[in-house]
């Protein structure tokens, strides 16, 4: 298991297109990737769960990813993250 | 052959295939089904259809305008596809034993409460995206779905009604004519249609038969008749029509380059209304002298955010630059009322025409307000710019819209960013503006006369209930002195003045304004050539 912690950066916080983006993302692994801001839970592969949590800019997110790609799927979505949110 | 009859908006003759538009159903039906599985088998075809056409709208998107504007489309899928989404709907129908349609109504409601109820003006507009997807699948599902990115060639538009945003979303080129079985001659799709040079009808007594879809018909703009499988007597008749039609068209053009002078020499401005940037071809072709009105409301219309001030900034310089020197008055932000874009977030109004709009909405939304000023003020550097102000009432108002146009000044000033000079200006389309036309005039360098909401104000009838017709007389007496009592004061205090509204292309009332010593008109492009021959003849 892997985990990921990430400071939004973005000043919309994760809105509608990162989350796509996300949800993109996520659902190209096999791992189980989960996101928590602390107040919620979501699966990554998930939209309307990810976009429901409302994560804001200057929340630390945490991503937990799980699985037998988790190797390849952690830094790719830590990227991600820096690049996009 | 089916005859049914209309009133038409702009003449002329369209010949072709009837596309019928129809919305959505509102009213969604609740029933018991017997196979649960074949029901869930029948929500999967119908995601698995909206997700095509989603993709399609997402790849014509990101061709016509651009990957960034296309990416809503995608997320849209993402919608549809989401398990939660899905696991609900699936629920509905598995356990409840209830019909797909219902499942998707309910899990669509459910999941935009929840966008709603995170309190972040962002995240509710959400729920607009939601129910949007819904109602795509739940369309296709009882049949009723005929998308408007669907259409092979170019169509006559069947339609209840269409709204502004549903308007802009077809494609010029695929258009011949919209019939729509209400609307007004003020509607704004009567405006569109004039704007394009469709022959077109509304308060049309005909069905919304999907049988006529893909019918052969004709629409005649000058009898207000549209002819559904014509027969060949009618066909060859109205061919004849078309072609004398054509012919006086060309004749107009003939007059392309004369001044638009009277007699005796008095010269009125003929400028032109436009929606967007893709108009000025028209103003060009049809030799207009200006742009009288740049309705820049269409630049936030059908569209999910704000236009950036970059974007705006674009659109405004490419009209601007297209005109090379000649005056571009643009007019700000006019949404409210018939207009609404769902991002707004308007509240819910009562009496929407009273309400919440226009220039309301900008001096409440000051940075909004701000960003399109920048715009324009930094498009100014390119030729000619004006700006005019909707919906005034109040000299306060003026004062309150010059300080923030120096503070957006003193912005460019600070960052060394040109900007040429502008004129400012008013509608006057409130009794109001009327009645302190004096004051407002001392304030401002130009009135222009919106007459459809001026009317509308004055007689107290509402431009979009077409029960009021026969109590409308668009040459009420109260209308013209208001637009006479207008240029009276204007011309006192220094000020031109001009109308942009419907009744500027009135041609049984150009004499009469021209004697009240109007300066200018602003007509649809295809009307200029026909006023100005009309001008020409006036002693």
């Amino acid at each position: 298991m892997k985990e990921i912690k990430y400071v939004v950066t973005d000043p919309l916080g994760i809105h509608a297109r990162p989350a796509g983006l996300i949800v993109k993302m996520a659902a190209g692994y096999k791992s189980a990737i989960t996101i928590d801001n602390g107040a919620k839970k979501a699966d990554a592969k998930r939209i309307m769960a990810v976009m429901s949590m409302g994560i804001k800019q200057g929340q630390e997110i945490t991503v937990t990813v799980d699985g037998e790609d988790e190797d390849v799927a952690a830094p790719a979505i830590e990227t991600f993250l820096k690049e996009n949110c | 052959m089916i005859t049914c009859q209309g009133k038409s908006v702009f003449s002329g003759v369209a010949i072709g295939k009837i596309f019928v538009y129809k919305k959505a159903e509102n009213t969604v039906e609740k029933y018991q089904i017997e196979d649960p599985a074949a029901e869930f088998e029948r929500f999967k075809a119908a995601q698995a259809k909206a997700i095509t056409q989603l993709q399609a709208l997402y790849e014509k998107t990101c061709k016509d305008i651009g990957e960034e504007e296309a990416m809503i489309f995608e997320m849209h899928q993402q919608l549809l596809e989401d398990l939660d989404y899905v696991e609900s709907i699936q629920g509905i129908i598995e356990n409840d034993k209830l019909n797909a349609e219902y499942a998707v109504f309910v899990t669509a409601e459910q999941f935009a409460a929840m966008f709603i109820a995170m309190n972040d003006e962002y995240m509710s507009g959400r729920a607009v995206d939601v129910k949007d997807v819904s109602e795509r699948v739940i369309s296709i599902l009882n049949g009723s779905q005929v998308s408007a990115e669907a259409m092979p060639e170019p169509v006559i538009i069947l339609a209840e009604d269409l709204a502004p945003s549903e308007t802009v979303q077809f494609e010029k080129d695929k258009l011949l004519a919209f019939v729509t079985q209400k609307g007004s001659a003020n509607s704004h799709t009567a405006i569109l249609a004039r704007m394009m040079n469709l022959p077109s009808l509304v308060t049309t007594d005909i069905e919304l038969n999907m049988e006529y879809h893909d019918k052969m018909a004709i629409v005649d703009g000058f009898t207000g008749k549209i002819y559904i499988e014509p027969d060949e007597v009618t066909m060859a008749e109205m061919k004849e029509k078309q072609k004398r039609a054509e012919e006086r068209r060309r004749m107009l053009q003939t007059l392309k380059g004369l001044p638009t002078v009277t007699k005796s020499g008095k010269h009125v401005h003929l400028y032109a209304n436009i929606g967007g940037v893709e108009d000025v071809d028209a103003v060009l072709e049809n030799d207009c002298e200006g742009i009288g009105l740049f309705r820049s409301e269409f630049l936030y219309l059908g569209r999910e955010d704000y236009p950036s001030e970059e974007e705006q900034f674009e659109a405004y310089k490419t009209v601007i630059s297209r005109m090379a020197g000649k005056k571009v008055i643009i007019r700000t932000l006019d949404i409210g009322a018939d207009k609404q874009a769902d991002y707004f977030n308007i509240a819910k109004e009562e009496n929407p025409a009273l309400g919440f709009r226009a220039i309301r909405i900008c001096l409440e939304r000051v940075d909004m307000f701000k960003t399109q000023l920048r715009a324009i003020y930094r498009a100014s550097a390119y030729g000619k710019a004006s700006i005019m102000f909707p919906m005034i009432i109040s000299v306060s108002e003026i004062i309150r819209i010059k300080e923030i146009v120096e503070e957006v000044k003193e912005e460019l000033r600070q960052n060394d960013i040109p900007f040429g000079d502008v004129e400012l200006g008013i509608m006057v389309e409130t009794p109001a503006a009327v009645m302190i036309s004096d004051q407002l005039a001392a304030e401002v360098e130009f009135f222009s006369i919106g007459t459809n909401d001026l009317t509308q104000y004055t007689l107290a009838i509402d431009r979009q209930n077409q029960a009021l017709e026969p109590f409308y007389d668009a040459h009420h007496d109260a209308v013209l002195r208001m637009i006479q009592k207008t240029i009276e004061n204007a011309h006192a205090h220094g000020a031109w003045c001009g109308i942009c509204g419907e009744l500027g292309a009135d041609m049984e009332l150009t004499r009469r304004f021209v004697q009240m010593g109007i300066d200018e008109l602003s007509v649809s492009p295809p009307f200029t050539l026909e006023l100005r021959k009309k001008i020409r003849e006036i002693d």
